[in-house]
């Protein structure tokens, strides 16, 4: 019968929290570049010129048809040889905001399309500018659709972001590795470890909830 | 050191590894959707027990990466008393993961079939099985088809992570491929259209089926 022994984990255990940290410094970083990146698209893809849409119909079906981890070794053993060399935090980062923008790109341009166009035809009529238009009237309530798939996407970033141990970045996963091949308790670490990102996942699901009774708060009109 | 150039002998190596994700990505859907079947049959049923329990399952496997699925089951298999077999390690992960996945999906869709339709079928004395099999799930299956296939796609590319845990597949094969030759951009532009070339009819077939229920569904 095999001994459970989580003593040299817990020993460790500090290890794992640096680890965690920068997993959730990873997640959201990547979230915030890539809801940038998002909308960017967003709005290419739905009003942009033509090059512009068929570039970022490429970028998305790029990205949603190919595996994280292929993507993630070609940006960071594939880009050096084009001249682009990168640091394992910072390709992982790069994957991350990427693959993030493909799919953060389909959900801002759902909500985008889901807004009337009386909406916008109104706004124009009381004299706003585009960009006005483009924040109040359409992103503001798009976001606000939206929003649930946002945040189960960006948990679905952050339990992803254990690929990038591949590379060794230095997240919770690679913490995991190190520690596993420090004290060969390698099953009693991935139990800890894989708690922790339970832990995470339901933490940041609470937290959006929380978000979302505080944000949009304000009520819909008809 | 002894590099060897990228060529056509490289190159069809790397597409043949292809059968090893197909075969991987065809077990775990199969073994995935007998799972799938059960996990979103008791996600639904009458009793509160199996409801709780599937939901736990599924709460785990959508809360936790698939790669450390991965692990556990790789090094649990060797505490447990099995010899490690990562092709073994790989199956079990991903069928796991599949029916959690697959579950949540199938009961999504099993509720969406209308209230009264369950109700009817009871009033005229239909149990359980009976009302599961010539009521309910056939009208969920035409709402099922479009989102399976979307997760499809998302199990092929899942298979890639059993390349860390040593199964050689397409991803693996190329890694292999890429310490042999070194020249990591045209092995790993190589992998990622095999890989798109398996995924993307997929993915435009389960578009095109979304859009052709959702114009059938809208009145």
């Amino acid at each position: 019968m095999y001994n459970f022994n989580f003593e040299p984990v817990l020993a460790g255990f500090d290890k794992l929290l640096v680890g965690a940290a920068l997993t959730i410094q990873l997640s959201v970083g990547a979230m915030l570049i890539g809801l940038i990146v998002s909308i960017f698209c967003a709005w290419g893809k739905t009003s942009g010129p033509l090059p512009l849409r068929w570039l970022v119909n490429a970028y998305i079906e790029i990205i949603r048809n190919t595996p994280f981890l292929v993507q993630i070794f070609f940006i960071f053993f594939g880009l050096p040889s084009l001249g682009l060399r990168l640091t394992p935090n910072s390709a992982a980062l790069l994957a991350l905001v990427v693959n993030f923008g493909a799919y953060g790109t389909e959900i801002i341009r759902a909500g985008i399309e889901s807004i009337q166009k009386g909406q916008v035809e109104a706004g124009t009529a009381l004299g706003l500018s585009k960009l006005q238009i483009f924040r109040y009237i359409v992103m503001k309530p798009a976001l606000r659709t939206v929003y649930p798939s946002l945040t189960s996407q960006f948990i679905y970033l952050m339990l992803n972001t254990s690929v990038v141990s591949v590379i060794s970045a230095d997240d919770l996963a690679a913490a995991g590795n190190d520690l596993q091949s420090a004290t060969f308790a390698s099953f009693e670490v991935y139990v800890v470890i894989t708690a922790m990102y339970l832990v995470m996942s339901v933490a940041f699901s609470t937290l959006f909830a929380a978000i979302q009774k505080v944000a949009f708060k304000y009520p819909l009109s008809r | 050191m002894l590099i060897r150039p990228f060529g056509w002998n490289e190159f069809w190596i790397i597409v043949m590894a292809a059968q090893w994700t197909i075969a991987l990505s065809a077990i775990a859907f199969a073994g995935g959707g007998v799972g799938g079947l059960l996990v979103a049959l008791a996600r639904v049923a009458d009793h509160k027990v199996p409801r709780l329990l599937a939901t736990g399952f599924i709460r785990l496997f959508q809360g936790t990466p698939l790669l450390m699925q991965l692990f556990l089951v790789f090094f649990g298999m060797n505490i447990f008393g099995f010899a490690v077999n990562p092709w073994i390690a790989a199956m079990i992960a991903l069928t796991l993961h599949a029916s959690a996945f697959l579950g949540e999906i199938w009961r999504g869709c099993i509720e969406a079939v209308p209230p009264g339709q369950r109700e009817a079928a009871t009033a005229l004395g239909l149990r359980y099985i009976n009302r599961m099999r010539y009521i309910i799930l056939p009208q969920a299956t035409r709402v099922a088809v479009a989102p399976t296939v979307g997760f499809l796609v998302q199990l092929i590319k899942g298979t890639s992570l059993a390349a860390i845990i040593g199964f050689v597949e397409l991803t693996r094969q190329g890694q292999i491929i890429n310490n042999a030759t070194f020249s990591p951009f045209l092995v790993f532009s190589t992998v990622a259209a095999i890989y798109f070339i398996l995924c993307w009819p997929l993915s435009l077939l389960a578009g095109r089926m979304e859009r052709k229920f959702s114009r059938a569904t809208t009145r």
